[in-house]
C-alpha cells in the first residue's frame, strides 16, 4: 500500500506541475511511514516541502498554495495530530468554495495515517474519520488495500474539492485478520495487493462489493475489512462484505441494495462506537431498510476508551467481536 | 527585586470616566528613524522593529529618510480614498441604526493603514485582509454598489447571502475572502506567497490583522513558515489598541513592541505610525521591494487607535474614556493627510468640504441602487435554494433532496 501511495502521487506530479507535497519529514527522509519515498529526489525541494512542526500551518500553506493555482498535497504525520489543524479544516478549506460562491476553492488533498495495532498508544492509534465527516464541504476516504489505495489517492489529487484521506497504517504492509499472533502477511500475496504501474482512477463515491453473499451484509472500511472477512469465514456464513471506502460522498445504494437483499446488517468499524460513523451508517440503513430487515442492525467498534498502550487487542474490535455480532444479527427473528 | 511569584494582569492606562492616559505609548520624532537598504540583514535593523516610522511631522511637513516623495495628485488620491472609506463607514453605521443591515464594522481612524498600502503595491499582488480593511476594496475600485449588496445580503451578494456583513471578497480584484475566524488568513498568505515563489511569479501576498489577533496560534504559524521559506509577503499587525474590550496589553504588547515579533522570528519588524500616510505607504514599498527582490518577508506593526467601537454590537464607553480617540497622540489619519496637502499649497478646506459632499452624494447614491436588489426584509430575494451550492463543486444527491425537502416545506 505504501508504494501504491508513492506511485500515485508519483504519478500525479509527473503529469501536473501544479501538485505539490508538503509535510513533516517527507521530503529529504521521505516520510515517517516511507510514503513520500523518492519523491524531492525526483521533484525538488520547491515541490516536495519538509516543514515545521506545525499541522495548522501545513494546512494554511496549503489552502493559499490551493488558492494560488496549485495542487497540494499535504501528510499529517499521524491521524492523532491533525487536530491543530481542524480549525483550517473545518472553518476554512471546507468552506471557502461556499463562503466566496464559488469564487475562491483550494483543491487540498490531505493524507493521514490512521488506526491502530501497530503498538501506537492512544496518540498514535486513533481514527477520527467520523469527526471530518460531520464537517460540510469535505470528500472523506478510506482505503483498506493498495489497488484502492492508488485509484483514490489520485482521484483525490485530481478533485476540486477538498479531500482527507484516511490511511489505515496496520494495513500499509499487508491484510490483517485480526489476529497479531499470526504470521504477517504481505501484499503480495493478496489480489488487491496488484497494482497497475500506470494512472487509473477509483471514483471517490463508490463503495466496493469485497465479497457478494446472500445471509448477512456486513457495512465496514479500513483495517477491519479483513477482519470482517475472516469472521464471517469462520462462522460459516455468506456474507456481503461492502467496503466503503468513501464516507462523504457516501454510496448508500450500493449499502442498502445489499441489506434490502440479505435482510441483516452488522456495521464495523476501528473507531469508537457513540457517534461513530457507525452511527450514520446504522441510522441510513434503518431510514431505507426497515421493512425488509430480519433482525436489529449491530454495529461492532472500538470501545469509547482511548486506545490503551498496554491492552491494544483487548481494545480493537477483532474477529471475536464480529463474531459476536454476526451471531447476534442470526439468531434474531 | 520581589521576593515570591506575582501574577500580573495587564491594565489600561485609563478607564470610562478617567483622562485619557497615553504616556504608554513610545514614540519617535518624525524622520528620526533610519531606511535600511531593502536586502539589509534582519540582524542589522532590529532598531526599526522598537522605534517607530514617521514621515509627518507636528508641523505637517514630510521628513527624513522615509519620506515617499509622492507627487501632489497622489497624495490627493489617497486622502480621496480615505475619506470616501470614511464617509462609507458612517453611513453604513447609520443604515446599521435604522435596522437596515444587520451589522457593520467601521476603521475610524485606521483608513491609512489600507489606503497608503494598497496604493504601494501592485495590482497583482494579493491581498488577505482582515475584518476593517475596507480602504483596500476603495484603491482597488470595487464598486460600492457591490459591497453595499454584500452588506443587505440581497439578489446581487457576492456572498450570496452566506456571509455577515463586511466579509466581502474579490477574486478578480486580487482580495481574498474574509472568513470571521481571526488570523486564518495570515498563514494562508504565506502559502500563497509560497506558491508564488514555487512558480516563479513576482506577485507578493499581504495580510492583516489586529493585534489582539496576533495572540492566535495563525500569527505564529504565519511568522514562522514566512521565515523558514523567506516567503515574499509583508504581514501586518495593525496595532489599534483594542481588542473588543481588552487593550494590547493582552495581546502581550506590554513588554515588547509587536513588530519586535519579527526580528524574533528572524525577519524584518518594522513599527510604523499608523496614522501617518507617508510613511505607512514608504515602509509598505521597503517591504514589498524586499519581499519582490526575495530578500525575505517583513512584519510591520502599524501603531493606530480604533476611533469607533469594535462592532455596531459593541459599546466602548462601558471599557475606555469617551474622548481617549481625540486625545490619541498620533492623530487622525485623514486630519493629518489634509494639513500636509494644505501645507503644500494642494489642498484646502473648501476643496475638503467640497470632496467630502461630493463623495457623500457618491455613497448615498450607491445605497439607493443596492437596495434595489433586495434588502433582508424587503424587495428582490435570493432563491434560498442556492444555499446547497458551493458546498462540493457539484451539488451531490443528498443536498439535492434536502433543497427539495426544504422547498416542500416552505409551500
Amino acid at each position: 500500500m505504501i508504494q501504491a501511495l508513492n506511485s500515485a502521487m508519483d504519478i500525479m506530479m509527473m503529469r501536473d506541475p501544479s501538485v505539490v507535497v508538503l509535510g513533516e519529514d517527507i521530503g529529504y527522509f521521505g516520510g515517517v511511514f516511507r510514503v513520500t519515498d523518492g519523491l524531492q529526489r525526483k521533484y525538488g525541494e520547491h515541490r516536495v516541502l519538509d516543514t515545521p512542526i506545525a499541522e495548522g500551518a501545513i494546512v494554511a500553506a496549503a489552502i493559499g498554495m490551493g488558492v494560488n493555482g496549485l495542487r497540494p498535497v499535504a501528510e499529517v504525520q499521524f491521524a492523532d495530530y491533525i487536530y491543530p489543524a481542524c480549525d483550517q479544516i473545518f472553518s476554512e478549506l471546507a468552506r471557502l468554495r461556499y463562503r466566496t460562491a464559488g469564487e475562491f476553492w483550494a483543491p487540498v488533498t490531505i493524507r493521514t495515517p490512521c488506526g491502530g495495532g501497530i503498538r501506537g498508544g492512544q496518540t498514535h492509534s486513533q481514527s477520527p474519520e467520523a469527526i471530518f465527516t460531520h464537517v460540510c464541504g469535505i470528500k472523506v476516504v478510506m482505503p483498506s488495500n493498495p489497488y484502492d489505495a492508488k485509484g483514490l489517492l489520485i482521484a483525490a489529487i485530481e478533485d476540486d474539492d477538498p479531500v482527507v484521506f484516511f490511511e489505515p497504517k496496520r494495513v500499509y504492509n499487508g491484510p490483517f485478520d485480526g489476529n497479531p499472533n499470526k504470521a504477517a502477511v504481505s501484499w503480495s500475496e493478496h489480489a488487491k495487493g496488484e497494482v497497475p504501474d500506470g494512472y487509473y482512477t477509483i471514483p471517490i463515491g463508490q463503495a466496493d462489493i469485497v465479497r457478494a453473499g446472500s445471509q448477512v451484509t456486513i457495512v465496514t472500511y479500513g483495517t477491519m475489512v479483513y477482519v470482517c472477512q475472516a469472521a464471517a469465514e469462520s462462522l460459516g456464513l455468506d456474507a456481503e462484505i461492502i467496503d466503503v471506502r468513501s464516507m462523504v460522498p457516501l454510496d448508500l445504494d450500493t449499502i442498502t441494495a445489499s441489506v434490502n437483499k440479505t435482510g441483516r446488517c452488522v456495521i464495523a468499524h476501528e473507531a469508537t462506537l457513540f457517534s461513530g460513523f457507525g452511527a450514520e451508517l446504522s441510522a441510513s440503513i434503518q431510514e431505507a431498510c426497515f421493512w425488509k430487515l430480519e433482525a436489529p442492525i449491530q454495529r461492532v467498534a472500538g470501545w469509547d476508551t482511548p486506545y490503551p498502550h498496554a491492552f491494544e487487542w483487548e481494545y480493537f474490535p477483532g474477529q471475536a467481536r464480529v463474531a459476536a455480532a454476526l451471531k447476534t444479527v442470526m439468531e434474531s427473528r | 527585586m520581589p521576593r515570591r511569584s506575582r501574577l500580573h494582569t495587564p491594565k489600561p492606562h485609563s478607564r470610562p470616566g478617567e483622562k485619557p492616559d497615553f504616556s504608554y505609548l513610545e514614540t519617535s520624532p518624525a524622520g528620526a528613524a533610519p531606511r535600511p537598504d531593502v536586502n539589509a540583514r534582519v540582524r542589522d535593523i532590529g532598531n526599526l522593529a522598537t522605534e517607530l516610522v514617521r514621515v509627518l511631522d507636528d508641523e505637517h511637513r514630510a521628513v527624513g529618510p522615509w519620506h515617499p516623495h509622492l507627487d501632489a495628485p497622489d497624495l490627493q488620491i489617497g486622502l480621496k480614498h480615505m475619506l470616501l472609506t470614511r464617509v462609507f463607514d458612517d453611513r453604513m453605521q447609520r443604515t446599521q441604526r435604522q435596522g437596515k443591515i444587520t451589522f457593520y464594522m467601521r476603521s475610524l481612524g485606521e483608513e491609512a493603514v489600507s489606503v497608503a498600502q494598497a496604493m504601494a503595491l501592485r495590482p497583482g499582488d494579493m491581498l488577505f485582509p482582515s475584518y476593517r480593511n475596507q480602504g483596500l476594496y476603495m484603491v482597488r475600485g470595487r464598486p460600492l454598489v457591490d459591497l453595499m449588496c454584500q452588506l443587505l445580503s440581497n439578489t446581487r451578494d457576492m456572498c450570496k447571502g452566506r456571509q455577515l456583513p463586511v466579509m466581502y471578497h474579490w477574486a478578480a480584484g486580487r482580495i481574498f475572502s474574509i472568513s470571521g475566524n481571526l488570523a486564518t488568513q495570515f498563514p494562508q498568505a504565506v502559502g500563497w506567497a509560497m506558491a508564488a515563489a514555487i512558480k516563479g511569479e513576482d506577485d507578493i501576498a499581504v495580510s492583516w490583522l489586529g493585534e489582539g489577533s496576533s495572540a492566535e496560534a495563525d500569527f505564529h504559524h504565519a511568522m514562522l513558515f514566512a521565515s523558514v521559506y523567506q516567503a515574499p509577503v509583508i504581514l501586518n499587525v495593525v496595532n489599534n489598541q483594542w481588542a473588543i474590550s481588552t487593550f494590547q496589553g493582552f495581546a502581550g504588547g506590554e513588554q515588547r513592541s509587536f513588530a519586535a515579533r519579527g526580528p524574533g522570528y528572524g525577519m524584518a519588524g518594522i513599527r510604523v505610525d499608523g496614522n501617518d500616510f507617508l510613511a505607512v505607504y514608504a515602509v509598505t514599498q521597503w517591504a514589498a521591494e524586499r519581499a519582490r527582490r526575495g530578500a525575505g518577508p517583513t512584519l510591520i506593526e502599524h501603531v493606530t487607535y480604533r476611533g469607533a467601537a469594535h462592532s455596531t454590537s459593541d459599546d466602548p464607553s462601558r471599557y475606555r474614556p469617551k474622548d481617549d480617540y481625540e486625545k490619541w497622540p498620533l492623530g487622525d489619519p485623514v486630519d493629518r493627510l489634509k494639513n500636509h496637502l494644505i501645507a503644500l499649497g494642494e489642498w484646502s478646506e473648501e476643496k475638503h468640504a467640497a470632496l467630502t459632499a461630493e463623495l457623500d452624494a457618491q455613497v448615498a447614491a450607491a445605497w439607493k441602487e443596492a437596495v434595489t436588489h433586495g434588502t433582508l426584509g424587503e424587495g428582490p430575494r435570493l432563491d434560498p435554494g442556492t444555499m446547497f451550492e458551493d458546498i462540493f463543486k457539484e451539488v451531490p444527491a443528498r443536498l439535492v433532496r434536502q433543497r427539495e425537502q426544504m422547498r416542500a416545506e416552505q409551500g
